[in-house]
């Protein structure tokens, strides 16, 4: 295909623009979290050339050079929120994906009956859970955890996690598993594998990939919920969301400070999608096309 | 004359041993009884210590759930023991089913109980019922009709932001050098948590003195640029920041349906001397159809759930210009932490939603390719 320069040019500028549109907030926050208070306050853009870089908001944070071996109570906090944040992450999108390829697998080989609910019963069931707001389950679960002890704990979190990413499990691997051809279990279950055996040597390994995307689409999800976690969870479980939000609305807190927390927030997602794109393209492409 | 029975046919047929010993049948059926009655037994215990009708119990309700949990798992296990191998089929989905009952299905029960009543959770009089009052208190609510009517907007919104993705799902999607690297870069408000995004860009970006989207407003010739105050901005200003983040999610969706596109169509059509805007007229946007409105229905059901950024950034403000439902809400238990008058809101929007999603799928469903 040949095209005229006039239209190169400007299918490259769109696309140049809405990079800029994407990455500048990344940039200005990177920059900012190195910013001192004079620099911020004339909105310079330019590290070196505009400002003198110095490690300000990542000096309070206790990850400077200068300050990463010496005692730091914010670091150990934010660390802790960290570890928070990756562990509820981590076993809910583990637990849903495995609950979630379960249910896909038995929906996309075998039909069920449960009363009334036939197979596409069953899955509208498992669909419809992601129109649910969180806001209807949020204050019935808060009375319910209250008197189960749940609150504040890791397990709550997962829980609810869990819940909030099993259909979209469901939903992607679905296709993977309809996808396989049924031929290859047929295989495996003549020469005398059960079912279960079938699943997990012949049927695993190939939905792998889409097992991992699924994967990682939960855990973004679960690693960037905010709105859950300020209400269910106060110090023990309290997940890095959650902290950034209450120092945001905190008035004395500086903007540099506010930069590298933002940023350390978002720092390991943006590594996942820049390594990991593949996988998270695959996942969210899934729903849109095949039937 | 013999009846034709049809049998369905599992799409994976298995040829098993269908009897089952009846022994294993009673034991089977012991274990779920025995689990439940130590179900019932814990929670009996715990209701009448908690009533103050006994004088020793648990500090909590933790046990019930271990007990129930333990139930749970019994009757997976008895479904092998009653039923044989159809009984490990149906382990495939019982886990999940159980564990959305669980945790969907019976808060949204006990939802519904709460919902008519007073209920302070930080005062010692507990819950107080108060029948319809909370009802008619929502009725006279100005704040959460204009959260709805605010929802609508939002959700207008959706169709520029369509506009948007779909613009740059056909630019990637043409001969570009360096795809990759746009799509990484298109991909990573996406990555962003919003609790993130709303200091990058709401608190600081658009900071009225010296955010550098201030400035450039103040280049262009808006002498006093600032995004919070005026309602309406505001509310623009809430659009765009959620237009953002999810862009990408409809980028995605959109390119993989146009690289799904059959060529030879496309290639045929070019042959026969269509120019760019009648291809994407007459072939492009009706074969992409299907996955564009299942592209605006997920986007429809992100954006309802709409509520981090407005709770960070404007708390619903100026005078509940940018409210959401679930903003409000949260506003509304914060301040007069009455959880009875929140969950009737959050099951009213529910209703509201279930209307709304299902006369928006019906009306899609036509062009849809797939179910649900």
């Amino acid at each position: 295909m040949k095209k005229d320069l006039p239209e190169k040019i400007l299918i490259y500028g769109i696309l140049i623009l809405w990079t800029f549109i994407c990455l500048f907030p990344i940039y200005w926050t990177a920059t900012t979290s190195f910013k001192t208070a004079a620099s911020v306050t004339q909105g310079l853009l330019i590290p070196w050339i505009d400002f003198e870089p110095a490690w300000k908001g990542w000096k309070n944070l206790g990850l400077s050079p200068d300050t990463i071996f010496t005692e730091s109570n914010p670091r150990e906090e934010f660390l802790a929120r960290f570890f928070n944040t990756a562990i509820i992450s981590s076993s809910a999108s583990a637990l849903a994906v495995i609950l979630g390829s379960f249910a896909a697998y038995g929906l996309s080989r075998f039909n069920y009956k449960f009363g009334f609910m036939r197979n596409p019963d069953i899955s509208f069931f498992f669909l419809s859970q992601l129109i649910l707001p969180p806001v209807v389950l949020a204050l019935p679960l808060l009375v319910l955890y209250r008197e189960l002890d749940l609150l504040d704990t890791h397990i709550g979190m997962i829980m609810i996690y869990t819940l909030t990413v099993l259909p979209i499990v469901i939903w992607i691997m679905r296709d993977q598993f309809n996808a396989v051809p049924i031929e290859l279990e047929e295989a495996a279950l003549v020469d005398g594998a059960s079912v279960w055996g079938s699943f997990f040597r012949v049927v695993f390994p190939i939905v792998l990939p889409g097992i991992a995307s699924a994967f990682i689409l939960c855990l973004i999800l679960c690693w960037n919920e905010y709105f859950l976690a300020a209400l269910i969870t106060s110090t023990d479980a309290k997940t890095m969301p959650v902290m950034v939000a209450s120092q945001i609305s905190s008035q004395s807190i500086k903007w540099w400070n506010m930069a590298a927390i933002s940023l350390a927030l978002c720092f390991p997602l943006i590594v996942v999608a820049i390594f990991l794109e593949r996988y998270i393209v695959k996942g969210m492409a899934a729903g849109a096309v095949k039937g | 004359m013999n009846e034709i029975k049809i049998i369905e046919r599992d799409p994976l047929y298995v040829v098993s041993k269908s009897s089952v010993n009846p022994k294993t049948i009673r034991a089977g059926k012991l274990i779920v009884w025995s689990s439940f009655l130590l179900m019932v037994f814990i929670g009996l215990i715990q209701a009448l210590y908690t009533f103050e009708k006994i004088n020793f119990g648990f500090s909590n309700w933790r046990p019930l759930l271990y007990s129930y949990i333990l139930w749970a798992i019994a009757i997976g296990y008895s479904r092998v023991l009653i039923y044989g191998e159809r009984g490990k089929r149906n382990l495939f989905i019982f886990p999940a089913v159980m564990f959305i009952i669980s945790i969907v299905i019976f808060p949204i029960l006990f939802g519904l109980y709460i919902s008519f009543s007073d209920w302070n959770l930080s005062s010692i009089d507990g819950r107080k019922f108060n029948g319809l009052d909370n009802f008619y208190q929502m009725i006279a609510d100005p704040y959460y009709w204009n959260a709805l009517k605010n929802m609508i907007y939002y959700i207008l919104a959706v169709l520029v932001e369509f506009a948007i993705a779909f613009l740059l799902a056909i630019l990637l999607n043409t001969q570009i050098r360096g795809r990759k690297f746009f799509r990484i870069a298109f991909l990573i408000p996406l990555m962003l948590s919003p609790v993130a995004v709303s200091w990058m860009v709401g608190k600081s970006m658009l900071e009225q003195r010296f955010g550098p989207v201030a400035s450039f407003a103040r280049w262009l010739g808006w002498e006093t640029p600032t995004f919070f105050s005026n309602p309406e901005i505001a509310r623009l200003t809430m659009m765009c920041m959620d237009a953002w983040t999810f862009i990408p999610l409809m980028i995605i969706m959109l390119l993989a349906g146009l690289q799904a596109l059959p060529k030879e169509v496309l290639e045929a059509a070019k042959v026969d001397g269509a120019n760019k805007w009648t291809m994407f007229k007459n072939i492009i946007f009706p074969i992409m159809l299907p996955v564009s409105l299942t592209t605006l229905v997920i986007r429809i059901i992100f954006k309802l759930k709409l509520a981090d950024i407005i709770i960070i950034v404007t708390a619903g403000g100026p005078g509940g210009a940018t409210d959401s439902v679930t903003s409000f809400i949260v506003r509304e238990y914060r301040d007069r932490s009455n959880v009875g008058y929140g969950t009737l809101l959050s099951f009213v929007y529910l209703v509201i939603i279930i209307i709304f999603m299902t006369i928006l799928i019906r009306f899609v469903s036509r062009w849809l390719q797939r179910e649900a």
